[in-house]
């Protein structure tokens, strides 16, 4: 067979032969190498890489630690301190597993945020999106039966909380739980399907992460300005101008994290979870990991458990439907004056439900609750779709490298003449 | 963008306002000088030994210390015969033996610390219900760590706040959640003899075992800041050299 596709620059005949039959190197090649990148990202662009670290981090630890482990409800807790004390570097480990998932969702909400604030979700990146925010939901799932494999007492209560949720579902919901439960309460074959599925889930999501880089890289990424790239002027190539970009975001990224892991380890999570899981003794606050906290907020913020569910559910799908709530053609809140005070209103709502989360509903904090959450919703299923209406827009750039090279005094041929495209 | 941080920097100072002005629910403990504090911090061994003299002294009595074995306490600076003879001071149930029997032996260093109680009933009976927490975690178990036990050992009032009535069989303590406790004031001045001829004031006494039981739930801490300073150093290191490759790479663009 003749097919023309290895590049003539493999060198190496191992590498021509593996590639001409089968083709992985001119894929990586022509994905990772050259692919024309448009050339205005700004920082905020290296969260999607930063993200994918962070996955790689949590499976390699994560084996790791189930190598230690028990998933026994008598032993899984005493496990994860003989993993503590008695591993070599099983403090280390577990510390960066454990932090790991804080950091892995710090880097997915700013991902999402910078999508919702620079429209990345518009056609034609519909699809990209969704499959984002199906990544985003295993996340959720992965993290929350993580949590409660050590089996203290946030573990068991958390669990207990969330699972006792879908009983509020009509008719089905106690079986539901019952099933989910494998018992009639929270037990030990709850710790181990949990378990069971901490581990498969990660995989599905480095599948579903394959196919959201996949459509990515067929749509071409989004950019500050939210124009498409026009012609070659308006793209550098992946390598090295991005590859580099994202090494240098990774190591700051990285001494944070460094910062975390050494030096305040338990900061992130609940003491609480140092006393061993005990069903007859409930601890005076239950609360979930800080990513999920604007969800319980949410949740808590309707005196109807059903409702309450739904409307936790609903914040969550929502996301789903954005490319059809947002009717705005304009992709990026730099050229929609209204839009960007709703963003960071909605920001702030996010905030806001997090801090409620953390607090007894009563008081203040239930009105903090309830006004945030109506925003949340308001923001997505009025706002989105009214603003497109009768928000003008700013006039566009005609191109992305127009106020790049063209917004001096040098007019764009003058531009075109110079070589800069060298690396 | 000005106006859009000033609306965020606005609403996030409010939150935070609204939460300090919410959270004067539990006692907040005043605040102790720690060897293991910072980023450097380190266990004061001499003061760890003198918290494991109070926790078998005193402590031991009622709580246990299941994750600990004998062996561990050497990382505190005792040397091999010490570890043995602390282990062989407790006698340790052990079997069955091959008539099928079980036997008492002396502890030895890969014994667990033995438990005051042999379960959860029998501790709760001799204290008037309530169940001494082991201490294992203690430290990484609660808010304020080692200040919340600095503040617990010497929080006790002899009289309570006026208004303040206290259930039969409890304490007052100043630092515990809700005030009453049921552990009677553990530590006074010269509670123990120190060893090493330390002054055993009811101050010192709470350090010294606020110490030990630090150690005791994070005994990699030393490690961990050893490892955290190297990372830290090789992280900025390559940080900086990324930086400047990487605007060598763009300085060849514009952008």
């Amino acid at each position: 067979m003749a097919h023309q596709t290895a590049p003539s620059s493999f060198k190496n005949p191992l590498i021509r032969w593996v590639d001409d039959r089968l083709p992985i190197f001119t894929l990586m090649y022509k994905e990772y190498s050259v692919f024309p990148t448009p050339r205005n990202f700004n920082y905020l662009w290296n969260f999607g890489a930063l993200a994918l670290f962070m996955l790689v981090t949590m499976i390699a630890t994560g084996v790791f630690l189930a190598m230690q482990y028990t998933p026994n409800t008598d032993l899984a807790f005493g496990s994860v301190e003989h993993i503590m004390r008695d591993v070599n570097y099983g403090w280390l480990l577990r510390y960066v597993h454990a932090n790991g998932s804080s950091m892995f969702f710090f880097a997915v909400y700013i991902h999402i945020f910078r999508g919702l604030y620079y429209g990345s979700y518009k056609r034609p990146r519909e699809l990209l999106w969704m499959i984002g925010v199906l990544i985003y939901l295993l996340m959720v799932a992965t993290a929350f039966m993580g949590y409660t494999l050590p089996w203290g007492q946030m573990s068991f209560w958390g669990a207990t909380v969330i699972t006792n949720l879908l009983g509020a579902l009509p008719v089905i919901g106690k079986s539901i739980t019952t099933w989910l439960w494998g018992g009639f309460a929270v037990g030990n074959p709850t710790l181990n399907r949990f378990f069971a599925l901490h581990y498969l889930l990660p995989f599905i999501i480095a599948a579903v992460v394959f196919l959201h880089v996949w459509a990515l890289h067929v749509t071409g990424s989004n950019n500050p300005l939210g124009v498409e790239p026009k012609s070659e002027k308006d793209t550098l190539p992946f390598h090295p101008y991005y590859t580099m970009k994202d090494m240098f975001g990774l190591t700051v990224f990285l001494i944070i994290y460094a910062l975390i892991v050494f030096y305040a380890p338990n900061y992130l999570g609940d003491p609480d979870n140092y006393i061993k899981a005990n069903p007859m003794q409930t601890p005076a606050h239950i609360v979930p990991e800080w990513y999920l906290l604007p969800y319980y907020a949410i949740l808590r913020s309707v005196p109807n458990k059903l409702i309450g569910v739904l409307l936790m559910f609903g914040a969550i799908l929502t996301l789903f439907l954005l490319p059809w709530l947002d009717t705005s053609k304009v992709r990026s809140a730099k050229f929609r004056p209204w839009y960007q005070w709703c963003f960071w209103f909605f920001v702030l709502a996010c905030i806001d439900l997090g801090v409620v989360g953390a607090h007894e509903p009563a008081g203040i904090w239930i009105l903090l609750g309830r006004v945030g959450s109506i925003y949340y919703f308001a923001f997505f299923w009025i706002l989105m779709p009214l603003l497109g209406w009768f928000e003008k827009p700013l006039p566009l750039p005609a191109s992305i490298s127009e106020p790049v090279l063209g917004g001096g005094k040098l007019s764009g041929s003058a531009i075109a003449a110079k070589p800069m495209e060298k690396a | 963008m000005r106006s859009f941080r000033a609306i965020l920097i606005g609403g996030l100072a409010a939150l935070t306002l609204i939460s300090t002005a919410d959270a004067q629910e539990a006692p907040v403990p005043p605040k102790q000088d720690w060897s293991f504090d910072g980023v450097f911090g380190t266990f004061d061994r001499a003061a760890a030994q003198r918290g494991f003299q109070i926790y078998r002294e005193v402590c031991s009595a009622c709580h246990s210390m299941n994750l600990l074995s004998y062996r561990n306490v050497a990382e505190l600076g005792y040397d091999e015969a010490q570890v043995k003879a602390i282990a062989a001071s407790v006698t340790v149930q052990d079997g069955p033996n091959d008539q099928g029997e079980m036997f008492d032996r002396p502890g030895r260093p890969s014994d667990h610390f033995k438990p005051p109680y042999p379960n959860e009933q029998a501790a709760r009976a001799v204290n008037n219900g309530a169940l001494p927490p082991d201490l294992s975690l203690i430290i990484k178990a609660r808010e304020f760590g080692p200040d919340y036990v600095y503040g617990i050992l010497t929080g006790f009032k002899d009289t309570p706040p006026a208004g303040v009535t206290v259930a039969k069989g409890m304490y007052y303590n100043e630092y515990f959640p809700g005030h009453q406790i049921a552990m009677p004031p553990p530590l006074t001045d010269d509670r123990v003899t120190y060893a090493d001829g330390t002054k055993a004031t009811l101050q010192q006494e709470a350090h010294d075992v606020a110490t030990f039981l630090t150690w005791a739930s994070e005994p990699k801490l030393e490690e961990r800041h050893k490892v955290g300073a190297r990372v830290m150093i090789f992280l900025l290191v390559l940080s900086g050299i990324m930086y400047g490759v990487k605007r060598k790479i763009w300085s060849k663009v514009e952008h």
